[in-house]
């Protein structure tokens, strides 16, 4: 059986990791393949691909409006697997896929669980999914398709809990910079305090920060207390500006590694 | 059987608290604020004496005589169109404004689609002079005009929903955004029995005074109860107290809108399939691929994609029937009450009506109507619709 890629990249010393989100379905139908190879070759460690969805409660207006976007487009569920297993064998970093329990639920748990192992998805972050729900209903089909569950933790989120969702996880450790949706606000400036804390719990797994992280400093500032960081707002905005895709994420990807890895 | 909540906060496979990590603190503070308040005697006295002598409850339960002769049998209607602004709303708003209150919460969020809860959330914040900001559809805001000033008039923000479909279902992801956004100081007050536990019993339990005043006021159950259902608090509220009583036959009504089979319909229960939205489990009206549809009808207070999930577990269990009726049969309902008694019934409430053409009940029966309320804000809708 293949190996889980995100459980091999995480047991690398690597640092510094950059997760990447982009929307499956925007800006066309079918540039997520392209969007995931370009970034792949551009230096990107890992990959979170959304699964658009009408109720997005936990996104902000970037990303909103990228989901609504690639609906009006035609993208479904069952159109970014076949996507997706068309590039399998060209993919060489983790991929991870984020989305909303509900179009998880619908399209039946276990026939998701089983086809994302299918196309090589290595993780889900599926931000409505509490839990203790988690816990007495999915462990089980999810580490049968060998499928890591990342979960959120908070600036909120108490000692105790984030020690309870650290026991329960079994790749990385999704830490949300600030109480927010995603890319409300600027830069993580505010939330140096809760990362120097998590980086002094001693977790049992690396976090990686994610929400807000909108250039280089942000993206430094995060590795310097995580593992990582995860950039989504941002990226979406750089690839619709109108220019060439493979331009707009060579450039923005650019500005954001240069000589530092 | 039981049809109440359980600990974790599902009534069978329906409700629980599928929100984003973000929340699970104010959910966690939100259901020990509200058990800890429920059963004190001073937020009882507090609660009733607002709904005695600012809401004017109890509200009357009369006896339609005309509208009884035409159907051949006993027909009381529950007046909650005579609650101050003129609709069943209040009583959820009152008790959670109060709830704010104890958790020391100063600003007010709420969403709202016809503008109704949108009203009565803007009047208990001025009442208790807390900041109060309103998430309404642009569509909406378009279609319910007067709504947005009254709320304005109250002291309230409307801010207006461009994202999505821009009507109720935007308003509520909007709303639930804000309160990610603002975490500690916001409380949200939700107007129907939807959201996560532990709204939807929050919310039943505010609006089951309805029921407790019928079963005073009627002295003996009655045969019948019918009730609209949108996301369904005022017919959770109508029903509550008489779930153990298999002799009543509760009847929800949902609105059908142009009809089942025509795409632009608000019937969840009949046609939805389960999933979650807005944070609980429940019936949805969905695309193959889970994308909430937007939902249609003529009344936009019935016209969410989903349905309070306390409903879909009555529905599958089969205590309740939900049955439903088309625009044109509420419009029809609402012209044959107006005539027959001299009430305007609110949009919603003609659903409720429209369904006394599809139960047969016999002569010496008894049915309540929950009369949820007043049409004043529907008049330019019966006005084109109904010609006059």
């Amino acid at each position: 059986m293949e190996r889980n890629k995100l459980s091999d990249l995480l047991q690398t010393d690597k640092k510094n990791l950059l997760n990447i989100y982009s929307t499956a379905g925007y800006p066309a139908i079918d540039d997520t393949s392209n969007i995931i190879l370009n970034a792949m070759n551009s230096g990107v460690d890992m990959m979170e691909i959304g699964i658009p969805f009408s109720d997005p409660l936990a996104d902000g207006p970037v990303i909103q409006q990228s989901s609504q976007k690639a609906l009006n487009n035609g993208m479904t569920l069952e159109l970014l697997f076949e996507q997706l297993n068309e590039i399998k064998n060209k993919v060489n970093i983790p991929l991870l896929l984020m989305g909303y329990y509900n179009s998880i639920l619908n399209y039946g748990t276990e026939e998701f669980c089983k086809k994302c192992q299918m196309v090589g998805i290595s993780g889900l972050i599926i931000p409505d999914l509490p839990l203790e729900v988690f816990q007495s209903e999915y462990e089980d089909v999810f580490k049968k398709y060998q499928l890591h569950n990342i979960l959120l933790i908070t600036p909120q989120t108490t000692d105790d809990r984030v020690k309870k969702i650290d026991n329960a996880s079994t790749a990385f450790i999704y830490a949300v910079s600030s109480a927010s949706t995603t890319g409300t606000k600027t830069g993580i400036s505010d939330s140096t305090a809760f990362l120097e804390k998590l980086s002094q719990m001693h977790l049992k797994h690396p976090v990686l920060t994610g929400f807000n992280i909108n250039n280089r400093d942000a993206y430094l500032q995060a590795c310097k207390y995580t593992r990582g960081a995860i950039i989504g707002s941002a990226f979406i905005k750089a690839i619709s500006n109108n220019v060439k895709l493979a331009d707009g994420i060579n450039i923005f990807l650019s500005s954001i590694i240069q000589a530092s890895k | 059987m039981n049809f109440k909540i359980s600990e974790s906060g599902y009534y069978g496979e329906f409700g629980g608290s599928y929100i984003p990590e973000l929340l699970l603190p104010n959910i966690e503070e939100l259901k020990s604020a509200f058990k800890r308040i429920v059963e004190s005697t001073s937020f009882q006295r507090d609660f009733s004496k607002l709904l005695k002598e600012y809401v004017g409850r109890p509200t009357p339960l009369y006896y339609a005589r005309r509208l009884s002769a035409h159907y051949n049998t006993n027909i009381y209607l529950k007046r909650e169109d005579l609650c101050h602004t003129g609709a069943h709303k209040i009583n959820n708003t009152i008790g959670q404004i109060l709830l704010a209150q104890e958790m020391n919460k100063k600003r007010i969020i709420a969403e709202t689609g016809a503008g109704q809860h949108g009203v009565a959330t803007a009047t208990v914040c001025a009442l208790m002079g807390l900041k109060c900001i309103v998430y309404m559809g642009e569509v909406d805001m378009e279609r319910q005009a007067p709504n947005v000033k009254r709320m304005q008039m109250l002291g309230a923000e409307v801010r207006a929903v461009h994202s999505g479909t821009k009507t109720l279902k935007d308003a509520t992801n909007e709303a639930i955004r804000d309160w990610i956004n603002h975490p500690e100081e916001t409380y949200y007050l939700i107007g129907s029995v939807v959201g996560p536990h532990p709204y939807p019993h929050i919310v039943s339990i505010f609006q089951s005074v309805i029921g407790d005043e019928i079963k005073k006021q009627l002295q003996q159950s009655p045969d019948y109860i019918l009730a609209c259902v949108g996301g369904g608090s005022n017919a959770i509220g109508a029903f509550y107290p008489f779930l153990d009583d298999e002799t009543v036959k509760l009847i929800g009504v949902e609105a059908a809108g142009l009809g089942l089979q025509s795409g632009k319909t608000a019937a969840t229960l009949t046609l939805g399939s389960t999933g979650v939205l807005h944070g609980s489990k429940s019936k949805l009206i969905q695309t193959e691929d889970g994308q909430v549809v937007e939902p249609y009808s003529i009344s936009a207070g019935l016209d969410y994609p989903g349905v309070g999930p306390v409903h879909a577990f009555l529905d599958q269990c089969g205590r309740v029937e939900y049955k439903n009726a088309t625009d044109e049969e509420a419009l029809i309902a609402a012209g044959l009450l107006t005539r027959l008694e001299g009430i305007i019934p609110a949009l919603e409430s003609a659903h409720a009506f429209a369904a006394l053409e599809k139960i047969n009940p016999l002569a010496d029966e008894n049915i309540v109507v929950n009369l949820s309320g007043r049409g004043d804000k529907d008049m330019e809708t019966y006005q084109q619709k109904l010609k006059f």
